[in-house]
């Protein structure tokens, strides 16, 4: 029997997963491949754009005769960088109209002007004129004339399929960039971004896991920081520490804390003095820290919460009997309890945080010392329009990603899925 | 022992009280009452003297009639000695103690006598004050958005603490800003292609997911360990590294500025951890029922469609609401991919707003109220499965 239930099995199989794969395949792992080839190639942003030979057609009456007309194309290459190889074109006229002295890379055939122009260079233009009559000295139409849509086409190359590689964007990053800031500015966001959030979630995951009054209403708003769109709570932050009339600022000024408001988001130091010695605060990093955990504790306190109800309720009975006090249980047996947890969701919150985009561009933009490696992809690609450079440091991070998962699997990979 | 525990308790619940106190001081302020003193060393030294009355007169009274006149009392007091204040920012504050000295009530000198008192009373006022700290930093920024976008630009720079709503004003008025945004800034188109983005990646997603997680779950075939694996870990892979080469794919395609480019990219991001989760879901439905539809006579697309997803609607109900969340949220690809007003989802439109310095902040707000206010109330409507989805998919975030 050459169709064996398995073979059956096998093909439904992949019937079943092929819409799903090649869709993933095609959006994001050939995104990443594509990446490797991009960051080799000096390309802009302007030079995406396939070069493309055009055209505007413009008719024009003659004076004294309406059995004549004078059509202009305006043609040209539009683009500044690339030449135009094998530039055809053509345009149809009605029947009984000729062309007249006809230019001479142009034939008339068969009710159609065509003409060859070879190539353009870059930023080529022309105004081509042809004059045309009616053969029976009749008055043209002009409107149908004008109404008829020239044809043009040329062969240009796609600079993103070329072969021509360079290193250029690798030494810029690593060279020319500050690369060892823009490491630890992303280091030291992720890490304290992470940590942060772990901590709250523990205190969040702590309090929601006692009975009060209010608890499931409490349990609902703690997610709402995650829940809501980045981009509103994002901008309201923006407004909520403004230094001009921001309301945190206002109320500080207004209850004499600070003599004049501080701009927490567009200062890149605070200098504190503390007996006698100088500490260089990153401030807009620090509060971009802040808003970060904000958003991302309730996350943590997710897992943790879920993990705390799990815990048997006898060993705190037996710790009652004992008389522990609630610091002493929690240390001595919610912690140990919630380690592995712990230790996942460090990791993971880690690799998240790690590639964090949105909430650092919506608050500062990368301004005042918050260039991390996302923004810094976003920044090269399309604020200097150096598409060859964002994906460069896109591969930095697909590198140092690939790192940290291997750290992960070789780590806790294998607790992951028990828990 | 008790001598202890009875100093632990006064400090404790003083400061507590001082702190909700001022937290409700600064509060007033934001609604318009011009306090420029907090006042805290003089609010500590009250509700000490609060505490101690209330745990001297001890059990003399009915506790109801107590804390009545006590809060009474006490309100005066600090009414009095706060500087001059509206009528409802007193009733706030009788409210604060009456709702204080309820919490005191087991606190009477039996109760401190007992054993490791004192760790566990200094652990009771950190979950009280630990309440009020997170329901405050969590819904301040939300309560701001709120307010601001009922105030009007100069009101705002003339006095920027002053948040309070002026209801005097006739209601078109005071929701000026959103009929702002929805006539000059077309907010209703918004709105609308935003939840047909999200919807239909919602739909295109289970589309492929469903049949894709039955595959991984139920059949055997080669290569099926390394794909679930490669699931997991393509999920891993963010937004940001496919950005630049998905965004030169699309310029030459002709696919940006069109939401059907935006539909593929989120079904795409979105598929692994559908697929993860129902995959999941799928494997915990025992395989006899399958077994029994073999049996009748169906195929497999019959299984999918007459078995799993009927046993498995809760799975694909969270998987759905996650993946709407997400869709919504969305802000990277949209800033890429959309230029054109035209196709603007409600994230971008947003963002568009502060592209210009000009635009008041309560538009802007009223904007981010617009976008936030859906997302929230699904959340709390569907909060079961939208957590046991968070749960699922949080790896990701």
């Amino acid at each position: 029997m050459s169709y064996t239930l398995s073979k059956i099995e096998k093909r439904t199989a992949y019937t079943l997963l092929l819409p799903a794969v090649c869709l993933v395949f095609a959006i994001i792992l050939f995104p990443i491949f594509a990446n490797v080839w991009i960051s080799f190639k000096e390309v802009g942003l302007k030079d995406i754009r396939i070069p493309e030979p055009r055209v505007k057609k413009i008719v024009k009456n003659i004076q004294d005769s309406n059995s004549e007309l004078k059509i202009i194309y305006k043609l040209r290459n539009s683009s500044l960088i690339q030449d135009i190889r094998e530039v055809k074109f053509s345009d149809k006229l009605p029947k009984n109209i000729e062309p007249v002295n006809l230019d001479k890379r142009c034939e008339f055939k068969s009710k159609k002007i065509k003409c060859f122009f070879g190539n353009w260079e870059p930023g080529y233009r022309e105004n081509l004129e042809i004059f045309v009559k009616n053969v029976n000295n009749n008055a043209i139409n002009s409107k149908y004339i004008k109404s008829n849509k020239p044809d043009l086409n040329g062969k240009s190359n796609n600079i993103l399929l070329t072969t021509d590689f360079t290193l250029k964007n690798f030494k810029n990053v690593f060279i020319n960039n500050n690369f060892v800031e823009l490491l630890t500015t992303t280091f030291y966001f992720t890490f304290f971004g992470t940590l942060g959030a772990i901590l709250l979630g523990i205190f969040a995951a702590q309090l929601v896991n006692q009975k009060f009054y209010g608890r499931t209403f409490m349990r609902s708003i703690l997610l709402f920081p995650y829940v809501g769109p980045v981009v509103a709570l994002a901008y309201t932050w923006t407004l909520l520490l403004d230094p001009n009339s921001g309301t945190i600022n206002s109320l500080l000024v207004n209850y004499g804390v600070i003599e004049k408001p501080i701009n927490l988001l567009g200062q890149k130091y605070l200098i504190i003095n503390i007996l006698g010695f100088e500490l260089k605060l990153r401030l807009a990093l620090t509060t971009v820290i802040f808003f970060e955990i904000w958003r991302y504790f309730p996350l943590a306190f997710l897992f943790i919460l879920a993990r705390l109800q799990a815990i048997p309720k006898d060993l705190y009975e037996a710790a009652d009997v004992d008389g522990a006090g609630p610091f002493r249980k929690f240390f001595y047996i919610t912690l140990p309890q919630i380690t592995a947890i712990l230790s996942i969701l460090f990791m993971i919150r880690f690799i998240w945080n790690f590639n964090k985009f949105e909430d650092i561009f919506l608050l500062t933009g990368g301004a005042s010392g918050t260039l991390t490696l996302p923004i810094s992809v976003y920044q090269q690609g399309f604020a200097v329009s150096n598409i060859g450079m964002g994906s460069a440091v896109s591969i930095v991070i697909v590198l140092l990603l690939i790192t940290f998962m291997i750290i992960y699997f070789k780590l806790i990979g294998k607790k992951a899925n028990e828990i | 022992m008790k001598f202890k525990s009875l100093i632990i308790t006064l400090i404790a619940s003083s400061i507590f009280l001082t702190i909700i106190i001022c937290i409700w001081k600064i509060l007033a302020t934001l609604q318009g009452v011009s306090f420029t003193n907090l006042n805290f060393n003089l609010n500590l030294l009250l509700s000490l003297g609060l505490v101690i009355t209330y745990v001297f007169i001890g059990k003399k009274f009915n506790h109801n009639l107590k804390i009545f006149i006590l809060s009474l009392l006490f309100t005066i007091l600090f009414t009095f000695l706060n500087e001059n204040s509206p009528v409802w920012f007193s009733v706030g504050i009788f409210l604060l103690i009456l709702f204080f000295t309820n919490k005191l009530k087991k606190y009477d000198l039996e109760y401190l006598n007992r054993d490791f008192i004192s760790e566990k009373i200094v652990f009771e006022f950190l979950s009280l004050f630990a309440i009020v700290f997170f329901a405050l930093v969590i819904l301040f920024p939300f309560y701001i958005m709120f307010v601001t976008s009922f105030k009007t630009q100069t009101a705002l720079l003339i006095n920027p603490i002053d948040l309070s709503i002026d209801f005097s004003k006739n209601i078109f008025e005071i929701f000026k800003s959103y009929f702002v945004i929805f006539k000059t800034y077309d907010f209703g188109r918004y709105i609308l292609t935003s939840s047909y983005v999200s919807v239909g990646t919602v739909l295109i997603t289970l589309l492929f997911a469903i049949p894709a997680a039955y595959a991984v779950a139920r059949l055997n075939f080669f290569g099926k360990t390394f794909l679930s694996t490669s699931i997991l870990i393509i999920y891993m892979f963010p937004a940001i590294v496919l950005v630049i080469p998905l965004y030169t794919v699309f310029s030459q395609l002709g696919l940006r500025n069109s939401v059907e480019g935006l539909l593929i990219v989120y079904t795409a991001t979105t598929l692994p951890v559908a697929i993860y989760m129902l995959q999941g879901y799928f494997k915990s439905i025992p395989k006899e029922i399958e077994e029994a539809g073999l049996i009748d006579g169906q195929n497999w697309f019959g299984i999918i469609i007459k078995i799993i997803i009927p046993l498995s609607l809760p799975a694909i109900a969270s998987v759905s609401l996650y993946v709407f969340m997400i869709a919504w949220n969305e802000f990277l690809f949209s800033l890429m991919f959309l230029d054109n007003p035209k196709t603007f989802t409600l994230s971008r439109a947003i963002n568009h707003l502060t592209g210009d310095a000009e635009t008041p902040r309560q538009y802007l707000m009223a904007g981010s109220v617009v976008v936030t206010l859906p997302i929230l109330l699904i959340f709390i409507y569907f909060e079961k499965y939208l957590v046991s989805g968070l749960t699922a998919g949080s790896v990701k975030g």
